[in-house]
């Protein structure tokens, strides 16, 4: 049952049977990626400019920091947040732990270096060309940062379409904080790991398909948006 | 458009006069070179000012400088005697050598440097600007799909929309036909009449005669002359000034044909 046609036929069954189940799952995997990914674009990319633009003692390591954390692994960015969440923890009167917001909170701590680290670099090459530009503007720090992300919005949409991959294809943190309750807190990737467990490959390996689907989507956006931003704007 | 002028001074009203400029032996050098040389001039308002010189001469480094986005390593700049403050920097705009147009439509480059009007301002000044500047039927184009001689009338349209006190040039027709280069200079002699004091470099023996009121002549980091245009190309006083105008390369201690 685990050959390649069945396992096809069977994810192609899955999904077209509209299983609400699933449906359910894939559509708690989105929003709790998309929100997250959302969460990360609002800090890592004006964090990401902050560092293209703006020079301070010990800014070197700052920026070795987050690249370092690009890698961050997610079983221990969840470990950390089920401590900050438990009830023990800081944050623990929220109530917050084994919910889709500490899964989003999770994955947005796991997906903001990556972002800013990259929003850092695609901007610090187009800082490089403006920068003569905007000093005799005399823009502050702020125009710069807001000028530099609009003019940059191809590349870092391309940018968190990265951190939304690697969101969506984690486990480690969402199985941690979120504890794959059916119907509550159970994603692609950890009803995958449940139903490895389970033995049941054949249904992992389909489920398995359909994410990859997914990513698939996902990259066919970033290579379209780059040809749009090509053909817009990067002559 | 036109600034109120005040009738004695010149000087636009109700601000404070900020020529004239100054470089007071100003010196720069990058790994023993004297890329500026004990460089002092002073500039007044009135006068179309061309700074000539060969390649490598130091021109676009006195722009900078001038304009403040280089600190000499000696010496000052001074606006009416003293150092540039945010408002004297303000007043100021320059067209780069090398113009970089940000990743927008053509008015979208405009509009930038309008943060200060209201929209229907902005956008009011923006279509008069592009239509100055030759450039409406490409006002939605992305500014980096426009052609060469276009991004240049585009950025010197864009240092325009300012309304600087001072414009600085650097070499803004390099790469313009002739009818986009008549175009510009246009541009550049409505701003004169209009108060904006104009510094331009140009390679173009033609245009300098056109343009110029002075002459700034520069060779190896200093200014080897500075004089009335009509005077410079009747009678060039320097050797290096002379090789220039008949085109031969100059060699400091040797004079060709004298
Ligand atoms: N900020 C700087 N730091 C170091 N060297 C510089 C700097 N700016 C210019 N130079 C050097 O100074 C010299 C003069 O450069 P500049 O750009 O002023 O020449 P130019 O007279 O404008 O020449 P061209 O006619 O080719 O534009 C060059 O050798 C250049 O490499
Ligand atoms: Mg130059």
């Amino acid at each position: 049952m685990t050959d390649p046609a069945s396992i096809f036929l069977l994810a192609m069954g899955l999904v077209t049977s509209g299983n609400p189940e699933l449906y359910g799952i894939i559509w708690l995997s989105l929003r709790v990626s998309l929100t997250a990914v959302a969460i990360s674009c609002l800090i890592g990319l004006p964090l990401g400019a902050a560092l293209a633009v703006v020079t301070f003692p010990g800014r070197g390591a700052v920026i070795a920091v987050l690249n370092a954390f690009m890698g961050l692994p997610p079983v221990v960015v969840g470990l950390v947040v089920y401590l900050l969440l438990s009830r023990s923890g800081p944050f623990g009167v929220l109530g917050l732990l084994y919910t889709p917001t500490a899964m989003i909170i999770a994955q947005a701590l796991l997906v903001t270096p990556l972002i800013a680290a990259l929003a850092r670099q695609s901007l610090a090459d187009l800082h490089l060309e403006y920068d003569e530009l905007f000093r005799s503007l005399r823009l502050g720090a702020t125009d710069k940062i807001a000028a530099l992300i609009w003019d940059g919005r191809y590349s870092l949409s391309t940018v968190a379409l990265a951190g939304f991959g690697r969101a969506i294809a984690e486990v480690g943190a969402v199985i941690i904080v979120g504890g794959n309750i059916e119907h509550v807190t159970r994603v692609m990737t950890t009803a995958i790991a449940l139903e490895t467990s389970k033995g049941d490959l054949a249904l992992a390996l389909a489920l398995g398909l359909i994410l990859v689907g997914l990513a698939v989507a996902v990259n066919v956006a970033v290579l379209s948006l780059n040809r749009a931003a090509k053909r817009l704007a990067y002559a | 458009m036109l600034k109120p002028l005040d009738e004695n001074t010149g000087y636009g009203l109700g601000r404070r006069p900020i020529f004239p400029l100054d470089a007071c032996n100003v010196g720069f050098s990058d790994g023993g070179r004297q890329l500026l040389d004990r460089v002092s001039l002073t500039l007044t308002q009135g006068l179309k000012t061309v700074i000539m010189g060969a390649n490598g001469a130091g021109k676009s480094l006195l722009m900078r400088v001038l304009h403040g986005l280089v600190k000499p390593e000696v010496g000052a700049v001074l606006w009416a005697r003293v150092p540039a403050d945010a408002e004297v920097m303000s007043r100021q705009a320059m067209v780069f050598q090398k113009p970089s147009l940000l990743r927008r439509s053509a008015e979208g480059n405009i509009q930038f440097v309008l943060g200060h009007l209201n929209r229907s301002e902005a956008e009011s000044r923006t279509r008069e600007i592009l239509e100055r500047a030759g450039l409406s039927a490409v006002a939605r184009t992305p500014a980096r799909l426009l052609s060469g001689g276009e991004q240049q009338r585009l950025a010197v349209a864009r240092a325009l929309a300012l309304e600087p006190d001072i414009l600085f040039l650097d070499e803004p027709c390099a790469s313009l036909d002739p009818a986009s280069t008549m175009a510009v200079e246009e541009m550049i002699e409505t701003a004169h009449q209009t108060g904006t004091k104009i510094v331009l470099v140009t390679h173009d023996i033609g245009q300098a005669r056109r343009l110029a009121d002075e002459i700034v002549f520069m060779s190896g980091g200093r200014i080897a002359e500075h004089t009335a245009a009509r005077q410079f190309f009747d009678g060039p006083v320097s050797a290096a000034a002379r090789d220039y105008l008949a085109g031969r390369l100059h060699v400091p201690g040797y004079s060709a044909g004298t």
